[in-house]
């Protein structure tokens, strides 16, 4: 009865308006059995760092389809960080080039998931990393 | 005794205050432990509730509402709790509040907290009312709780709001659902939201002749007119009871916002006036020890009669030996005196 649901925020940083992708996830950890938050459209990384303070989230979902993913990711991580909320678990989905997938994995991203990822293998990751943070 | 953490939420740290909500929510030990010294600091805020169906705009009226008691009353910090159901099947959840809350993403005196409703069925969480104490204690002013969207008898955040609002929308039924128990004799306030669409005159006639049908006897010692509200907060008088007023708001455009927020200071302050702050407070109270004096003995029951009998007799009401009844009975007798004094 007290096992802890895994809260997990999921926001659309940047200017693009296509939140298929996003919605299609958050079904699916909801599916799993997970809280899932979700944001909205056209959040900046500061409004996902303190949606992610405010309801006290384990794991970020970020989903970027404009491009500007090597500016705006780092930027939620350091803010979520200058926050005090180092033990987030990030990852990341949307049109993600594999040349740009190592330096965000060096930023702090947990995976990158392109279209076509299986959603089970996300839950299932996600589970996984929750875990062995706590 | 007291925490890190406790010492860091009362020093203003936000972090603190979203990690203790967390601990409360799961029921932890050191959640239970900080609500207990919590509590004690709680009895400031003005906890309001609202309540509505699905889709009549409870979350941006949530969101019109707070930006205008920021306005209006800058000193106070405003706290959002928004409950979601979770699953019935999986118990996850979606929790979409906030994407209709995004004008009051800069101001750092505001918070907003989703809440999965976990199996609940009143239109709240289980530890809603918890989690408001936690804010109560962390000085936010000002408290409103969003109900799941709720039907016809939704009706737990009346226990714990001081103020209550449900919030409908045009062409949601006819003047036989108004009358109907439930969920419109909770209100304190009445709102028609999207008034901008056809139909909303007729909702709020019907909502109006529900209230001066229910307020018959007393409409001659009212405290305010109906449409008084256009007015900064009228003094309310001790002696009279209070009329739900019905108003109409576009919380998408801010239209009628400054009236709710008026009808809302003046329920406050009538609520001071005649008593029943007080009364309220205490009605939560004793709700609240019954809750846990509930769960509580259960507890100690199932710790105290083995579950074996339990089974036992559950096969035998199967069996149409015995009646559930007659099985309660021989279980809350092997409670009291720790023997089976079976009634067969």
């Amino acid at each position: 009865m007290t096992e802890k649901k895994i809260r997990v925020l999921i926001a659309k940083p940047g200017l693009d308006g296509h939140d298929r992708g996003a919605k299609v996830v958050a079904r699916a950890l909801r599916d799993d059995g997970m809280e899932v938050i979700y944001t909205g459209l056209r959040q900046t990384p500061e409004m996902i760092a303190e949606a992610a303070l405010q309801e006290d989230v384990d794991v970020v979902g970020l989903s970027i389809l404009s491009g500007a993913h090597n500016a705006l990711v780092p930027q939620v991580i350091a803010n979520l960080q200058a926050n005090g909320q180092t033990d987030v678990v990030v990852f990341l989905g949307g049109i993600i080039p594999e040349d740009d997938i190592q330096n965000l994995l060096d930023h702090g991203v947990y995976k990158v998931y392109g279209p076509g990822t299986d959603t089970r293998e996300v839950c299932k990751d996600i589970r996984e990393a929750v875990k062995t943070k706590a | 005794m007291t925490s890190a953490l406790i010492d860091s939420l009362r020093k203003g740290n936000r972090l603190a205050l979203s990690r203790i909500l967390s601990q409360v929510e799961n029921g932890t030990d050191a959640g239970i432990a900080a609500l207990e010294e919590l509590f004690l600091e709680t009895g400031t805020a003005h906890k309001i509730g609202i309540t509505g169906p699905p889709g009549s705009g409870k979350s941006t009226l949530v969101n019109a509402l707070t930006r205008e008691l920021r306005r209006r009353e800058p000193e106070k910090k405003v706290a959002i709790i928004a409950v979601d159901p979770s699953s019935p099947f999986t118990g996850g959840a979606i929790l979409g509040d906030r994407v209709r809350m995004l004008d009051l993403q800069d101001d750092k005196q505001i918070f907003i907290r989703s809440m999965a409703s976990r199996g609940a069925l009143g239109g709240l969480a289980e530890q809603t009312e918890a989690l408001s104490q936690v804010f109560d204690a962390a000085g936010y002013g000002f408290i409103l709780i969003e109900t799941v969207g709720a039907g016809q008898s939704e009706v737990d955040v009346v226990n714990l709001a001081h103020t209550t609002i449900v919030v409908d929308a045009p062409g949601m039924g006819d003047d036989i659902q108004s009358i109907k128990a439930g969920i419109l004799e909770i209100a304190d306030i009445l709102v028609v939201n999207k008034a901008d669409r056809p139909g909303a005159d007729q909702s709020v006639s019907y909502l109006k002749n529900m209230v001066e049908m229910g307020y018959a006897r007393s409409i001659n010692n009212r405290n305010h007119h109906l449409e008084d509200f256009h007015e900064n907060p009228v003094e309310a008088t001790p002696s009279a009871d209070w009329i739900p007023p019905v108003l109409k708001t576009v919380a998408s455009e801010y239209q009628g916002i400054t009236e709710l927020t008026n009808a809302i200071l003046t329920h406050a302050a009538h609520l001071r006036q005649s008593g029943q702050w007080h009364a309220k407070d205490q009605a939560a109270i004793r709700t609240n020890i019954n809750h846990q004096l509930i769960a509580g003995l259960l507890k100690d029951f199932h710790q105290n009669v083995p579950a074996e009998l339990v089974d036992s007799l559950v096969e035998k009401a199967q069996k149409r030996a015995i009646s559930p009844n007659a099985a309660v009975r021989d279980l809350l007798a092997y409670n009291r005196n720790n023997t089976v004094e079976s009634s067969e």
